[in-house]
C-alpha cells in the first residue's frame, strides 16, 4: 500500500515536469547565483546536491518558492515560472559522476 | 643602587656632578627614588655635561636581563615588525643572545606576527613570544589576539613603551607611548602588566608565562618599558629570575566525574563531542580510551578520522542521543539547536527532550563579559568546570569501574553497529567526491584528494583549512584549528606559524587557503621565503568573499529585489588576483592559476617536492564557491 502511494505520488509529480530550456537554465543558474550554494554543475556545496537526477519539479518549485531549510527564498518576483523552468531542464542534463572505482586517487 | 646613581658612578661621579648647577645637583639629589627616570632624562637635567665624561656606552642593558628572562622560559622565537620602542630588546636577541632561543621572525605586519604565534602554539603546544610597539602596533595585532583569545591559544605578547614623559624623544615616541598600553586588548587577553624594574619584569614575565599556559590558555601581555630596557643594569645589582612552575590543569571532582560515569554506562545511545578536548597526543590516546571503553559514536576534535568509532553526521547522533558528552565545545548552545537565518529566525532543539547533558569545560572557570565570545547559555544536567584532557583518566577509571558484563556486551553491539557505519559514511564521502569530479572550477572535493595523494606517506600536518574525511588523521599534529574568534586574516599567517613549529620535526606542512584571507596579509609568504619555513599552501581561490555572497544573496532574496549585484563589494575579480605571481615576487615557489582539474595533480607534486627541499610553495587552484 505504502509504495504504491509513493509510485502514485512520484507519478503524479513526474506528470508535471514541464519542458525548460537547459541551455537558458544553465545560464540562468549562474546569472541567479544558484552555483553560489550549489556548485556550478549543482553537485552541491554549502547548499545540497541537486543533479544528477533532481527531486521532482513539484517538490523543487516548492522549496525554491518557500524553502524549509536554510535556503533563502527565490519569490516569482526574483525568478519567473518559466526561468524556473529552464533551470529545472538544466539539472535534467547533469550526467552521472564517472564511479568511484574508475578514479584511482579516490581508492587510497 | 638605582639607575640614576648607577649612571652617575659611571660618569666619574664627583667630576660629572662638577659640572651642573647647585639647582641641578639638588633635583638629582631631591628625587633619588623617581619610579623611571632615564638615562636620557638625566642626561637633558644635568646638561651641559662635558664630552669627556658623558656616559655613550653600556655593556648590559637592562634589555639583555630581559631576555635573559625570555631564554629562561623557552621561547624559540619571537616575532616582530621593527620598533623603535622594543630597539633594545631588538638589539640583545640579535647580539647578546646570538639569536637562538628566541629567534627573531622578521614579520611584515603585527597581525600577521600574533597569527603566527597563535599557529605555532597550535602545534607545538606553547607559546611563542612577539614584540610589538605599545600603540601602533598593537593596534595591527589587535584582531589576531582576540583570534587568539577566543580560540584559548597561549600567546605571549611583549608590548615596547615609553612611560616617562621626561623619557619620550619629541614626536614619535609620544605617539608610540600609552599611559595604559594594555587597556584596548585588556578585555580579550588573560593577563597583562606594566613592569617598572627588571625584578618586576622578571616576576611578571614567569607569571604571564604561566598563566597563559593554564586552561584554559589565552594570549598575555607584558609591557617593556623602553627605558628599562636601555638603562644599563648596575654591576652589584642582584637579579634573579623566579623559578617557572607549570600549573597542572584542573581535572573534575571526583563525585562530579563518577556521577557522569555513571550515567554513561548506562546510557544506550551516548555521543561524545570532542572538539576542543585534546592538546596532546597523551589526551588523543585518553580519548580513544573513553571510546572504546564505552562503545561511544566521537563527533569532532581531534579522534582518529579512521577509528571505527569516529562518526560523521554529529545531528543524527545528537538527535538520537539519551547521554551527551560534551568535551570542551565552545559553542555547545549552537551545537545542540538549531537556528534557522531566516526573516523570522526559529529554533530547534536537535535533542530528545530527556536526553542528559554533561559538559566538560575549563570554560566555566574563566570568563570575561564585554566580548560575547562564549556563546549563549547551554542548559545541561550535570557541568564539571575542569579542563577535559586533565579528566580523562579519571572518567576513563570510572566509567571502567562500573562495566558489568551485561553492559560490555551491550557495548560490543553498540560497536558492530558503529563500525558499520562509519564503513558506510567513509563510501558515503568517497562516492560524494565524485561529483563534479571533472569540474572547472575544480570542486573542493578534487582539490583535497589530489593533495592526499600527494601526502598520503608522508609525515604531513595540515596547520589551517579543512581536512577531508577520507584523509588519514591519525596523530594530534596532523590538523590545526581555524581563526577563534573567525577573522579573516588568520590563515595564511597562522599556517606560517604552525610550519615553523613543524620545521624542527621534519613535518610536510600543508594549508588550504583562502584568497580572501591571504590578501589582508600576504606577507606572511616572504616571511616563509625568508625564514626558509617548508610550507605547501594549496589555495581554495573561489575568487571572493564567498561567505558574504551568500549573506547579501540572503538579504537580496528576502528583500525580493533579485540577486543580480550581490557580487559588488563581494568578488575579488576584475581583475582576478594571480595568486602564483604575486608570491613569485616574494621569493615562493608558486603555481597556478589551475582551472583544468587533470593538470591540479603535477602541480600540487611539483610543489611539495619544493617543499621537501625546505622552502614554502603555493599552488593557486581556482574553485568551485565550496
Amino acid at each position: 500500500m505504502r509504495l504504491f502511494l509513493l509510485a502514485a505520488i512520484a507519478f503524479s509529480l513526474g506528470a508535471q515536469t514541464p519542458a525548460g530550456d537547459a541551455k537558458h537554465g544553465k545560464q540562468l543558474f549562474e546569472s541567479y547565483g544558484c552555483y553560489q550554494c550549489h556548485g556550478h554543475d549543482a553537485h552541491g556545496g554549502a547548499g545540497a546536491r541537486l543533479a544528477p537526477n533532481p527531486i521532482p519539479f513539484a517538490a523543487f518549485s516548492r522549496y525554491v518558492r518557500r524553502p524549509t531549510g536554510e535556503m533563502p527564498p527565490y519569490t516569482a518576483k526574483v525568478v519567473s515560472e518559466r526561468d524556473l523552468d529552464d533551470i529545472y531542464a538544466f539539472l535534467g542534463t547533469i550526467p552521472a559522476p564517472p564511479p568511484v572505482k574508475s578514479i584511482p586517487i579516490l581508492n587510497h | 643602587m638605582d639607575r640614576r646613581g648607577f649612571l652617575k658612578g659611571a660618569a666619574a661621579g664627583a667630576a660629572a656632578l662638577a659640572t651642573k648647577t647647585p639647582a641641578q645637583a639638588q633635583e638629582v639629589h631631591a628625587r633619588p627614588a623617581a619610579p623611571l627616570p632615564s638615562g636620557r632624562a638625566l642626561a637633558a637635567e644635568t646638561a651641559p655635561v662635558s664630552a669627556a665624561v658623558e656616559v655613550l656606552t653600556a655593556d648590559r642593558p637592562g634589555s639583555d636581563f630581559m631576555l635573559d628572562v625570555l631564554k629562561h622560559l623557552g621561547f624559540e622565537y619571537i616575532c616582530a615588525n621593527p620598533g623603535s620602542s622594543f630597539r633594545a630588546l631588538h638589539e640583545s636577541i640579535i647580539n647578546y643572545g646570538g639569536n637562538r632561543s628566541p629567534e627573531l621572525i622578521t614579520c611584515c605586519h603585527e597581525e600577521q606576527s600574533v597569527a603566527m604565534a597563535d599557529g605555532y602554539a597550535k602545534i607545538e603546544g606553547k607559546p611563542l613570544a612577539v614584540m610589538a610597539h605599545s600603540t601602533v602596533g598593537l593596534q595591527h595585532a589587535a584582531m589576531a589576539i582576540y583570534n587568539a583569545y577566543a580560540g584559548r591559544g597561549p600567546v605571549f605578547l611583549i608590548l615596547g613603551n615609553t612611560i616617562d614623559v621626561a623619557a619620550r624623544r619629541p614626536g614619535v615616541e609620544w605617539y608610540h607611548s600609552a599611559q595604559d598600553a594594555a587597556a584596548m586588548v585588556r578585555d580579550y587577553s588573560k593577563w597583562d602588566d606594566l613592569p617598572i624594574s627588571l625584578t618586576h619584569f622578571a616576576e611578571s614575565a614567569v607569571r604571564a608565562y604561566k598563566i597563559s599556559m593554564t586552561p584554559p590558555m589565552g594570549p598575555v601581555v607584558l609591557v617593556a618599558d623602553s627605558d628599562l630596557q636601555e638603562t644599563p643594569v648596575a654591576p652589584d645589582q642582584h637579579l634573579r629570575i623566579p623559578k617557572f612552575t607549570p600549573a597542572s590543569p584542573p581535572a573534575g571532582d571526583a563525585a562530579a566525574v563518577a556521577a557522569a560515569a555513571k550515567m554513561l554506562v548506562a546510557a544506550e545511545n551516548p555521543v561524545v563531542l570532542a572538539d576542543r578536548a585534546v592538546r596532546t597526543e597523551e589526551g588523543r590516546k585518553l580519548l580513544v580510551e573513553l571510546a572504546e571503553t564505552l562503545q561511544a559514536p566521537v563527533v569532532g576534535g581531534k579522534f582518529p578520522s579512521r577509528h571505527p568509532l569516529s562518526q560523521g553526521g554529529g545531528r543524527g547522533l545528537i538527535g538520537n542521543a539519551d547521554v551527551i558528552l560534551a568535551l570542551e565545545v565552545p559553542d555547545l548552545w549552537g551545537t545542540i539547536n538549531n537556528v534557522r537565518d531566516q526573516l523570522h529566525r526559529t529554533t530547534t532543539s536537535l535533542t530528545k527532550p530527556d536526553a542528559k547533558i554533561i559538559s566538560v569545560s575549563a570554560e566555566d572557570l574563566y570568563l570575561k563579559s564585554n566580548y560575547q565570545d562564549f556563546q549563549r547559555y547551554p542548559e545541561v544536567d550535570l557541568a564539571i568546570a575542569a579542563d577535559a584532557e586533565a579528566t580523562l583518566p579519571y572518567l576513563i577509571e570510572a566509567c571502567k569501574r562500573l562495566l558489568t558484563g551485561d553492559r560490555k556486551r551491550a557495548f560490543e553491539d553498540r560497536g558492530k553497529k558503529l563500525a558499520d557505519a562509519h564503513r558506510q559514511g567513509i563510501e558515503r564521502a568517497r562516492t560524494e567526491a565524485t561529483y563534479g569530479w571533472d569540474s572547472s572550477p575544480i570542486s573542493t572535493a578534487r582539490m583535497s584528494a589530489e593533495i592526499w595523494e600527494v601526502i598520503k606517506d608522508k609525515d604531513w600536518s595540515l596547520v589551517n583549512g579543512p581536512a577531508s574525511r577520507l584523509w588519514d588523521i591519525d596523530k594530534v599534529y596532523r590538523t590545526s584549528t581555524g581563526g577563534g574568534a573567525a577573522g579573516v586574516g588568520y590563515g595564511a599567517p597562522a599556517s606560517v606559524g604552525g610550519a615553523l613549529a613543524n620545521r624542527k620535526y621534519g613535518r610536510f606542512s600543508v594549508s588550504i587557503q583562502n584568497d580572501g584571507d591571504l590578501m589582508y596579509g600576504p606577507g606572511s609568504f616572504w616571511t616563509a621565503a625568508h625564514h626558509r619555513i617548508p610550507l605547501l599552501a594549496v589555495m581554495h581561490n573561489n575568487r571572493a568573499y564567498h561567505q558574504e555572497v551568500m549573506h547579501i544573496q540572503r538579504m537580496a532574496n528576502r528583500h525580493q529585489r533579485g540577486i543580480g549585484n550581490a557580487g559588488i563589494g563581494t568578488t575579488i575579480t576584475d581583475p582576478n588576483i594571480d595568486y602564483a605571481a604575486l608570491v613569485r615576487a616574494m621569493g615562493v615557489h608558486g603555481e597556478g592559476p589551475i582551472t583544468n582539474p587533470n593538470d591540479l595533480g603535477p602541480a600540487i607534486r611539483r610543489a611539495a617536492e619544493v617543499v621537501s627541499k625546505g622552502e614554502p610553495a603555493l599552488v593557486d587552484v581556482v574553485t568551485q564557491p565550496r
